[in-house]
């Protein structure tokens, strides 16, 4: 905060427009990621793990793992990747820990802010490009080590269809006509959705998709946390559609992920 | 070279004060309404598109009466501030008093040291649990005023003001306030139809945000 009461008033060349971090970045820089500031990178900072966004006939599933790991170290196993960006989208996220639960909070606080401003939302392209530019913004921090790479997905209401975007760090976009898998054990998530994948999945074909998916990474990568059927801990899954975005409750995906880890075993062997 | 007058501070003052209640005076009125859903927020409106009612945070809503391009600075400052404060600190330490006042502390500023006075009336209206919703009502000086049940702005407020006195009653249904709304603002000719109204609520009950516009169709069946 700029620490004073008056009303943040602007000359009209001067003034910020819509933008939040437009904004931040006139009256109140240090609440901006801090640039980079040289030197050794920095080892054994929490990073999340996997992260998946798949879409189906009538909108998208996303889904991540709950683990974040410091260097061997399990830094939580509970933390949540997966959060609904606005009322029709979401963004999940993969890599330092810290400054991607800030970016996700800059992000949802930029468009609701546009909306507020504007009177009107973003298009879901223009939230997806306003991501790409605050994970270009923070570059020099990823030089550090401290890389943040989102997915965000969404149901487009112009076009009345899910669409899934990805980035890299330097804020690069791609738009993906599938699905897409971030973080460490993306490799194999992404593999077993690809062996699965259909055009004609429904939404219940589809979580079930990504969570088998989910446990497969977790089964090959050390990074990914499992299903924990001893703590209740079991991954985040949203699904966005026409009504919008919803996260599954945890009982829900408990339930799913018992039923799945009950079918046939997963890449297993003998027992 | 010719020397200027003398005019007293008093004789200054009454001016600028003049000058801005006539300007705010010409404009339409509008009321907000504390009733059972939150707080209604009705505006003899004509314009689709220019809102005189808009959202500012989470429980916090904005309307205006007076000049368009002077309250919508005003509430664009609004949105920024409580956007900021809410980013920087927590969602729930975002209240409309402490905005009422940064809109006071403005509003006096610019009285006192512009050129011109702002011509503009705002209402910061904050829904909270039943009967700890806030009102208040910011004058063109920078005057608060904290009012309860309802608020009203604009060129008939006393008029207005006086209709409320008599038909208001506390926890009224959404359907009975937007009529209330649109009685009082019609005065004599009748209850002002829905294409002259612009409609807002906050709704206590919604997850998040509260702010809630009622659009053509609905208002119409409402006041049906």
């Amino acid at each position: 905060m700029t620490g004073s009461s008056a009303l943040p008033l602007f000359a009209p060349v001067s003034d910020p427009g819509p933008s939040f971090a437009g904004l931040l970045r006139l009256v109140a820089p240090h609440l901006l990621a801090a640039p980079g500031a040289g030197g050794t990178p920095l080892a054994h900072v929490p990073h999340g793990t996997t992260v998946v966004a798949v879409r189906f006939a009538e909108g998208v599933v996303m889904a991540g793992d709950r683990r974040a790991t410091a260097g061997l170290t399990i830094a939580s196993r509970r933390m949540e990747k997966v959060f609904p960006a606005d009322d029709s989208s979401g963004v999940a996220i993969a890599g330092a820990a810290g400054p991607a639960v800030e970016l996700v909070r800059l992000f949802q606080v930029q468009i609701e802010h546009y909306e507020k401003v504007q009177g009107e939302s973003l298009s879901l392209e223009g939230r997806a490009n306003q991501l790409g530019q605050l994970v270009r913004a923070n570059l020099p921090a990823a030089m550090q080590g401290l890389a943040v790479v989102p997915l965000f997905a969404g149901y487009d209401r112009s076009r009345n269809t899910g669409r899934v975007f990805s980035y890299d760090v330097t804020g690069g976009r791609y738009e993906e006509i599938e699905f897409q898998a971030q973080g460490s054990g993306s490799v194999h998530a992404r593999n077993w959705i690809k062996a699965g994948w259909r055009d004609e999945l429904s939404s219940d074909e589809t979580v079930a998709l990504v969570l088998t998916a989910l446990f497969a990474a977790a089964d090959e990568d050390a990074g990914t946390g499992g299903p924990d059927l001893v703590r209740r801990i079991f991954p985040t899954v949203a699904i966005i559609d026409a009504d919008g975005y919803r996260a599954l409750d945890e009982d829900d995906i408990a339930e799913r992920s018992r039923s799945l880890l009950d079918g046939a075993e997963r890449g297993g062997g003998a027992r | 070279m010719s020397m200027p007058f003398y005019v007293s501070p008093e004789q200054v003052m009454k001016d600028r004060a003049d000058y801005a209640r006539k300007g705010i005076a010409r404009g339409r009125s509008l009321v907000a309404l504390e009733c059972e859903p939150g707080i209604l927020l009705v505006a003899h409106n004509p314009s689709r598109t220019l809102n005189k009612i808009s959202e500012i945070y989470d429980r916090i809503a904005f309307a205006a009466v007076g000049l368009y391009s002077e309250y919508q600075l005003l509430r664009i400052a609004g949105v920024r501030h409580a956007d900021m404060k809410g980013y920087s600190y927590s969602r729930e330490d975002v209240n409309a008093r402490e905005l009422a006042n940064a809109y006071s502390q403005t509003l006096h500023q610019i009285f006192t040291h512009e050129m011109k006075p702002y011509e503009v009336e705002l209402l910061i209206a904050q829904v909270g649990d039943e009967g700890a919703s806030e009102l208040y009502r910011v004058l063109y000086d920078g005057v608060v005023v904290d009012e309860h049940d309802y608020s009203v702005l604009g060129g008939q407020a006393e008029e207005i003001t006086a209709a409320l006195a008599d038909a208001y009653r506390p926890g009224l249904p959404l359907r009975d306030a937007a009529r209330l709304g649109a009685t009082v603002l019609g005065g004599d000719d009748g209850p002002l139809p829905s294409d002259q109204l612009e409609v807002a609520v906050l709704d206590r009950s919604r997850p998040r945000r509260c702010f809630r516009r009622i659009r053509a169709e609905e208002l119409t069946e409402l006041l049906a």
